[in-house]
């Protein structure tokens, strides 16, 4: 006699199906508003567990997608699992384990966070024992203190942000969907709320964030989707994307289109060139000759060039907005 | 219908904590309203008129404005306050992330302002009950008469705040639809003695002439088949445009 290892009955006690190891699965999703089409034969996996990132500028269908994962966006074609349920069958039963922070607060601003965790314990149908448990565990997670009192609007944006999240934990999530989690809060409280959410990363609740900060893409997501015009352009670890999508290095120098042409002419294909405005940037995974290549152009002066690590901000450029010029 | 009741119950809550906030503020002009006309003009105007409807003109007034009351304390806040929770307070978009569903924020919210015309209409019937304009017991059956009244200016209300752009459209609802209601729907004088022919038609398809002949016909204690039919005019107006407003809500929420 053998017993099933403990963590497949932890499985199986969250989903119906104990081998799906997906979250999210998104299969052939299209929605069209009218002629429009928002979001274009999409397939995503997002896997149980960790902080998926979905990047993209802005109206490249990053809320479309997130609303029709919990339900109030109905896919054109195509099917949504979350938990393994179909979100079109019941989004009650969805909606009741996971969490949405949405882009704008919902905070009813005369009300205190206590009284607004309150309020939205009650969608949940959270017995009052149990609620103002979780409430207590909310104000002391996200640090409200004696904030927690005080009417929301006498609040700043960062404790609004804070009590905003609070409010989408209050059922103790499996899922949380951050919607531009840090849009517009100042660096001290980006670094505050990422370093919360890698906590509930670490609880084992699986995170979905948009953004369109690639820094932040970058140190919190495990993987991130990028999407352009409703489409998935590229989807993997932001480390590995950089590297097998992109290159090692980027080497940026202001210059004008002719001895843009005359640079790219001269690297013949050894480096990626992205040019925004007159603002060239060259990827490789080897900058030194690239260097070398401008200083030759340059004959004896030297203009001012940046040499550093490519990030996934340059692999989102090159995937989705600056027109690319030539190319590897 | 899909409604969870336990789920309508959580919304009709969220209103609840917010009127307990600020229900002293609110109470007050909504109940003095229907009191300010029914002195001035019941007292006032009322001096110079012997009777009307076989009564005195006070007397007259009163279960007209019992309606008046249960109309406005619907409409308000099925309006402004409907379309601030809409589109300011984002507060649907926010329900709709949890496990409830479109049809259980109409149903919280319809019975939110039913339960806010009872306490508008209820408050103005004592009123009018303790000044001794209320025939007892008949007029007691005037009470049912106000949540139905409720019902159906909630469902007539939102059907228009669920499909205006912005808030500036309320003053069309208020002074071009309500306003004229107030005044030629058996309220202030019988209309049958007064209007002509094709504008008795067209009373007679508006909403508050029907709410007031029932609240009329239980202080008279006088019933006749009219009844059945006022009855059934609210019963089925407010059964089709809750049906309408269930869609509206959908289209507004849900894409």
């Amino acid at each position: 006699m053998t017993t099933p290892p403990a963590e497949s009955i932890a499985a199986s006690d969250r989903t119906p199906r104990a081998d799906d190891s997906s979250v999210v699965e998104i299969r052939g999703v299209v929605k069209r508003f009218g002629a429009y089409t928002a979001v274009d034969a999409l397939d995503l996996d997002v896997p149980r567990g960790g902080c998926f990132g979905l990047l993209g500028p802005n109206g490249a269908g990053k809320t479309t997608s997130l609303r029709m994962i919990y339900g109030v966006t109905r896919p054109t074609a195509g099917t949504i699992r979350v938990f393994g349920i179909d979100i079109g069958a019941d989004p009650r039963a969805v909606r009741a384990r996971l969490g949405v922070t949405l882009q704008e607060n919902v905070l009813i601003e005369a009300l205190s966070a206590v009284e607004n965790l309150r309020i939205f314990g009650r969608y949940h149908r959270l017995p009052g024992a149990e609620l103002s448990r979780r409430i207590e565990e909310l104000v002391d997670f996200l640090e409200l203190g004696s904030h927690a009192r005080l009417p929301v609007r006498a609040l700043s944006g960062g404790l609004q942000r804070r009590i905003a999240i609070a409010m989408s934990l209050i059922n103790d999530p499996e899922l949380l969907i951050l919607d531009e989690p840090t849009t517009g809060l100042d660096p001290a409280v980006r670094l505050a709320l990422w370093s919360r959410i890698r906590d509930l990363r670490a609880r084992g609740t699986t995170v979905i964030v948009t953004t369109h900060y690639m820094d932040e893409a970058e140190r919190l997501c495990d993987r991130v989707a990028i999407m352009s015009a409703g489409r998935r352009v590229c989807e993997g670890a932001p480390r590995e994307l950089i590297e097998t999508r992109l290159a090692r290095e980027a080497v940026e120098l202001d210059c004008t289109r002719a001895e843009a042409v005359r640079l790219e002419a001269a690297l013949s294909g050894a480096a990626r060139p992205l040019r925004i405005g007159n603002r060239l940037t060259l990827y490789s995974d080897d900058s030194d000759p690239v260097v070398a290549a401008i200083h030759r152009l340059d004959g004896g002066e030297r203009r001012a060039l940046i040499v550093r690590p490519a990030n996934l901000e340059d692999v989102f450029l090159t995937a989705t907005g600056a027109k690319l010029e030539g190319g590897a | 219908m899909s409604v969870s009741w336990p789920h309508a119950f959580a919304v009709w809550r969220r209103s609840a904590s917010m009127y307990r906030r600020t229900w002293k503020l609110t109470l007050l002009p909504n109940f003095f309203e229907p009191v300010f006309y029914l002195s001035a003009i019941g007292i006032g105007v009322g001096a110079y008129i012997e009777q009307m409807g076989g009564t005195s003109y006070i007397e007259f007034l009163a279960p007209g404005l019992v309606c008046v009351a249960a109309m406005n304390g619907a409409s308000f806040e099925v309006t402004y306050n409907v379309f601030v929770r809409l589109h300011y307070e984002h507060a649907y978009d926010a329900m709709l992330t949890t496990p409830l569903e479109a049809d259980d924020i109409l149903i919280g919210e319809i019975a939110w302002a039913m339960t806010r015309v009872l306490i508008y209409g209820g408050s103005f019937f004592l009123a009018v009950a303790a000044f001794g304009l209320a025939p007892m017991p008949s007029a007691l059956l005037a009470i049912p008469v106000i949540p139905i009244a409720g019902l159906l200016f909630a469902v007539v209300g939102l059907a228009f705040t669920l499909r205006i752009p912005n808030m500036d459209l309320f003053s069309f609802y208020f002074t071009l639809f309500l306003t004229p209601l107030f005044l030629f729907s058996d309220v202030f004088f019988p209309i049958r003695e007064r209007l002509a022919g094709p504008l008795l038609l067209v009373a007679e398809l508006l909403p508050l002439l029907h709410p007031v002949r029932l609240a009329r016909a239980a202080f008279e204690g006088a019933w006749s088949w009219t009844v059945a039919w006022d009855l059934a005019y609210v019963l089925i107006v407010s059964g089709a445009l809750l049906a309408w407003t269930r869609r509206a809500i959908r289209e507004r929420l849900i894409s």
